[in-house]
């Protein structure tokens, strides 16, 4: 499999505010392969590899679950938003199409 | 050979299987949201109208050069409380070989209904955005892009 080398990145800011409404940035660097394309010496259907989920939990409450198709880009950039409550944990999960899983933790730092 | 003129080229890509990208193929007609997309949304609003009245604002350039990784934002004017809020964000590329791009779940812990992401554009062709609310309403919104280059990864 050529996606040993997954290195997920997530963005929040730093200080938050109980209450605010904040972006979550995310990206993860993967070829993203259709399953579409084919080899063009062989001939052969180079198979799919994706990354076809992202969930995220804050403080254990999941906060987003999304399915991702091919039609996603190579190195799949997604953002959202939540609403600030506790400070924690924010913990990302992203599973790719042969059930393989990277995950990462992001503190949250709310103050006031 | 498929040609720009080869009426037949659907069939041909269907039994090839092979998606080509779709780079030498015509573009369909503008606004037309082909049937495999529209029977999708018709599912989701489970025969019930669908709202267009510009609530799912879809932000993403008119002519993309590289339709290998086009942004798109997708903002949805919803209060996001714990009665009336969005349940469900999907995205449709209504010309891509495989037109479904991705389906995003929320709740009222989001706090605001806009997502954003990169897409693939095989070519010209409308993106179409379905919300579905805790009220049971299926709201969409649709915008065409200008793709000069196709991309399907390569």
């Amino acid at each position: 499999m050529a996606t040993k080398n997954i290195k997920p990145r997530v963005r929040v800011p730093k200080k938050l505010t109980k209450g605010q409404v904040f972006e979550v940035k995310t990206l993860v660097s993967h070829r993203m392969e259709t399953g579409l394309r084919k080899d063009k010496e062989t001939g052969e259907t180079i198979p799919r590899d994706i990354i076809r989920a992202l969930s995220v939990t804050y403080n254990g409450r999941q906060v987003l679950y999304s399915i991702w198709h091919t039609a996603m880009s190579a190195n799949p950039y997604s953002s959202f938003y939540v609403r600030a409550e506790d400070s924690g944990t924010m913990t990302f999960t992203w599973t790719d199409s042969a059930n393989q899983t990277y995950t990462k933790d992001v503190s949250i730092n709310v103050t006031g | 050979m498929k040609t720009k003129t080869d009426v037949r080229r659907r069939d041909v890509l269907k039994i090839t299987g092979a998606g080509v990208c779709a780079v030498a193929l015509a573009p369909l007609t503008a606004n037309a949201t082909p049937q495999s997309v529209q029977e999708e949304i018709d599912k989701l609003s489970d025969g019930k109208a669908l709202i267009d009245d510009g609530r799912v604002q879809l932000t993403l350039p008119e002519i993309a050069e590289n339709g290998g990784t086009v942004p798109l934002t997708v903002s949805i004017d919803s209060p996001m409380s714990a009665e009336d809020h969005i349940k469900a964000v999907h995205v449709y590329a209504d010309g891509n070989p495989l037109p479904e791009i991705a389906s995003y779940y929320l709740g009222p812990f989001n706090g605001k209904a806009e997502l954003s992401l990169r897409i693939r554009l095989s070519k010209t062709q409308n993106v179409v955005v379905v919300a579905e609310t805790s009220t049971g309403e299926t709201w969409v919104g649709r915008k065409p892009v200008k793709v000069t280059l196709g991309g399907c990864g390569g």
